[in-house]
């Protein structure tokens, strides 16, 4: 029996061995791959699906004007699986063993910074497309995403011009919140809004510095009653919002309290940053309508340029053969046109550089190259973000966005926290 | 010592000879990749955790639904430490971790000071899961909590735990938890060369755990132990204190699934709390059932196999991995109830089973035929 044992343990161990040798590329010569790293299982793989799917039908685009410098895109696809340790090893597998040119990927914060160090140290180069809680910079990241600033504090200029006094903060408690809001609250004072007109509580540490500005709920959780109690009294006396940045399944059961509880758009509007037109398929919209966002894109944008990139991925939708892609009720929205945008802008670096080369391609980046998304025009900086214009918009019942106002080319700002200074005298 | 353990002992003298000086030395050589290295690391790791559950589960009867835990507890503790070894090098340049920065601290909170030493740290990677294994095991066992019960409540402490190091008051990094780790031990951790010592010390690790265990088995406390597992009353009726056998058992498979946690966390480069979720400690379950459980070898086989066809899959088949990998499990218990090492036995018994019923036929031409 252990005869048998011993083979069957050196069969297992060989093709175990045989599995982490990647498949190698067929011509090298005139293709050039590229990783997309997202999650297509697990919590995440909603959202991050969707990235998957535009990405490919980019390169396909792409290819069929004959590729990147002449080479085709070959696309390396892997699943993170929502797994963080997972995502960091799949990153490595994409810059060591396939040795892909540029890899498109992440959504999470703790994703990217799983993946981060891996990146550094083998000198890749990551295009992340999701908005971002900043307070980073890697010369081997480049941040399509909406910072701080292309997104939070646009739609307090917004609220604020809207004649709004108080703001609740709220959000779910992980990294992108609570530097938002903590950022927010810089920004808030520094506009002349006095601490108590600040709602969500405010936690100290023993100097009595304030550490975390806002009220945070755990992933998941469903029971809103106090909080919107709470949103209720803080409200009553009008010219109040609330500013969320609650994450995925939890806005459900919030705005669902929010409506029972006889708030509306128009006494108490909500802005949220984390709902796009995409995880707004989840929601029920009839309690959504007059509720805002902000992006730096929106499907709703009428000019010719973003009717025929959502002619063109519907279109792709309809003939794609990949497996695994949802043909049916489809939308765009701003991380996959951002994921787009990274694409194009990469094309024209390498096309411009005349390399594949990692340290050419970010010099290119780095000098500044346009792109006209259709989101308009984007252009890169030198610290690896991106200037892009930022749109506040009105939920609809059809799950679309009504646009209200726009901001032209804001730049893209990873360092926030500290620059806005109070002001002494409330206006 | 029978033939049976003779040959066993050879095999992992085998193993135990390849895993610690060819591949390092192939890796060196560059025959075998960084990357390849990198990963097995991780499977070595996840193969230490997967004794610990057998240790339990298969010798003990005890089925821990939270191992998990103490294999992220373990991983903290290292994770502390190679955060203080970052130094000023993170991307606030302050002497403090980023997120203590993030989270408006200036200076570093006590209990974070003595994590500078590696000794210390190390002895925490021991010490603190068992402290927790100790007071959780003593309360359980003294209770008399059992089976179904008991795997339960070690699923309830690993969710709260989850949960707790979640919150970002806990000044643990939250829910990004540790990452970008620069320095072990004076060396670049990312460098192929301490990857290939984390390599080796793992597998060092696994060897002498699987020793150990062996060992034990064999004594008379793994008498007991096996004991315990088939009758804990008749035990009891015996004169034995069945609970405190339980306790140690179950605190030294806390201790070995802390190393584990603590080899692996440097080699992934992040540990946060989605690794006390309770599905991974299922996973773990999943892995010791399919390799074979109550046999020691088997769960590091089925740690090994499901993680590397995992490795692949999720390469090769990003959209079907998990149907694979799905269908491979159920194929499993259906089919294999005694896992991959009782796998040879099954053929044989089959193959066994259908000529005993085949030859008295063919003996005995049919008494009824015309």
């Amino acid at each position: 029996m252990i005869n048998k044992l011993t083979k069957s343990l050196g069969a297992l161990a060989l093709a175990a061995g045989i599995s982490t040798i990647a498949p190698q590329g067929a011509n090298a010569q005139d293709t050039v791959k590229v990783g997309v790293l997202h999650s297509l299982s697990g919590p995440m793989a909603i959202s991050e699906t969707s990235l998957r799917d535009v990405l490919l039908f980019t390169f396909d685009e792409i290819n069929a004007e004959g590729g990147v410098a002449g080479k085709k895109i070959e696309p390396v696809i892997v699943d993170g699986a929502s797994n963080w340790p997972l995502f960091a090893e799949k990153a490595k597998q994409l810059l060591e063993q396939d040795k892909c040119a540029v890899v498109f990927g992440c959504w999470t914060s703790v994703s990217r910074k799983s993946v981060l160090p891996v990146f550094e140290k083998n000198n890749g180069l990551l295009f992340y497309p999701v908005q971002y809680e900043g307070e980073e910079e890697s010369k081997n990241v480049f941040y399509t995403a909406e910072a701080v600033n292309q997104q939070a504090t646009p739609s307090i200029d917004y609220l604020l011009a809207q004649g709004k006094k108080k703001f609740y903060l709220l959000g779910s408690d992980y990294v992108y919140p609570q530097t938002t809001n903590l950022v927010l609250l810089e920004y808030l004072l520094s506009k002349g809004v006095p601490l108590e007109n600040i709602g969500g509580g405010f936690k100290k540490d023993e100097s009595g510095k304030i550490i975390s500005a806002g009220k945070y709920t755990p992933f998941g959780h469903t029971d809103y009653q106090q909080i919107i109690a709470e949103i209720k009294q803080f409200s009553a006396g009008g010219k109040a919002c609330v500013v969320s940045t609650l994450n995925g399944d939890t806005n459900v059961p919030f705005f669902k309290e929010y409506a029972a509880a006889g708030l509306t758009a128009e006494k108490c509007p909500v802005v949220s940053f984390s709902i796009s037109e995409d995880e707004f398929r989840a929601l029920p919209a009839k309690q959504l309508v007059g509720q805002l966002g902000c992006w730096t894109y929106f499907q709703s944008i009428k000019t010719p340029a973003n009717k025929k990139f959502v002619d063109d991925f519907q279109g792709w939708l309809k003939a794609t053969t990949v497996d695994g892609v949802k043909k049916e009720g489809r939308v765009t929205c701003s991380p996959m046109v951002l994921s787009y945008n990274g694409v194009y802008l990469w094309k024209a670096a390498v096309e411009k550089a005349g390399s594949f080369e990692v340290d050419k391609v970010r010099e290119a980046l780095q000098a500044g190259i346009s792109f006209d998304g259709p989101g308009g025009k984007v252009t890169s900086q030198k610290n690896m973000h991106l200037t892009k214009n930022v749109f506040i918009g009105e939920t609809k019942a059809d799950g679309q966005f009504k646009i209200l106002k726009e901001y032209k080319n804001v730049f893209g700002e990873p360092w926030l926290k500290g620059t806005f200074k109070p002001k002494t005298a409330a206006k | 010592m029978n033939k049976r353990t003779k040959i066993e002992l050879a095999i992992v003298a085998v193993i135990a000879v390849i895993l610690i000086f060819v591949l390092p030395a192939l890796n060196a050589s560059g025959a075998v990749s960084n990357f390849t290295i990198n990963v097995w690391g991780k499977y070595l790791c996840y193969a230490i955790l997967a004794i610990s559950v057998d240790l339990l589960w298969g010798y003990t009867g005890l089925l821990s639904l939270g191992q998990a835990l103490f294999f992220a507890l373990g991983g903290y503790m290292m994770g502390m430490h190679l955060m203080r070894m970052i130094g000023d090098l993170g991307q606030y340049k302050k002497p403090i971790p980023d997120f203590l920065v993030f989270l408006g601290w200036e200076q570093l909170p006590s209990f974070w000071v003595p994590f500078s030493s590696f000794a210390f740290s190390m002895l925490m990677v021991i010490v603190l899961p068992a402290i927790v294994a100790t007071a959780f095991g003593y309360l359980a066992f003294r209770s008399r909590i059992k089976g179904v019960y008991f795997s339960i409540l070690t699923q309830a402490l690993t969710y709260g735990a989850a949960l707790m190091f979640f919150r970002n008051d806990m000044l643990l990094g939250g829910n990004n938890g540790f990452t970008d780790f620069k320095f072990l031990l004076g060396a670049d951790v990312r460098d192929a060369g301490t990857q290939r010592g984390l390599f080796i010390a793992s597998a060092i690790v696994l060897i002498a755990v699987y020793g150990f265990c062996r060992w034990l088995t064999t004594t008379k406390f793994g008498l007991v132990q096996r004991a315990v597992r088939d009758s804990e009353t008749r035990v009891l009726f015996s004169g034995y204190a069945a609970a405190n056998y339980k306790l140690f058992v179950f605190v030294v498979c806390s201790v070995i699934a802390g190393i584990a946690g603590a080899l692996y966390v440097p080699q992934v480069g992040i540990i946060n709390p989605s690794e006390m979720q309770p599905d991974k400690s299922l996973e773990i379950i999943v892995w010791v059932a399919v390799g074979g459980r109550g046999t020691l070898l088997g769960p590091v086989i089925g740690a090994v196999a499901i993680n590397a066809l995992k490795s692949w899959a999720t390469r090769a088949y990003p959209d079907l991995w998990l149907i694979i990998l799905g269908g491979l499990f159920i194929l499993v218990v259906l089919f294999m109830p005694k896992g991959i090492v009782g796998l040879p036995a099954q053929i044989r018994g089959f193959f066994a089973k259908r000529k005993s019923t085949e030859t008295p036929a063919a003996a005995q031409p049919s008494p009824t035929a015309p």
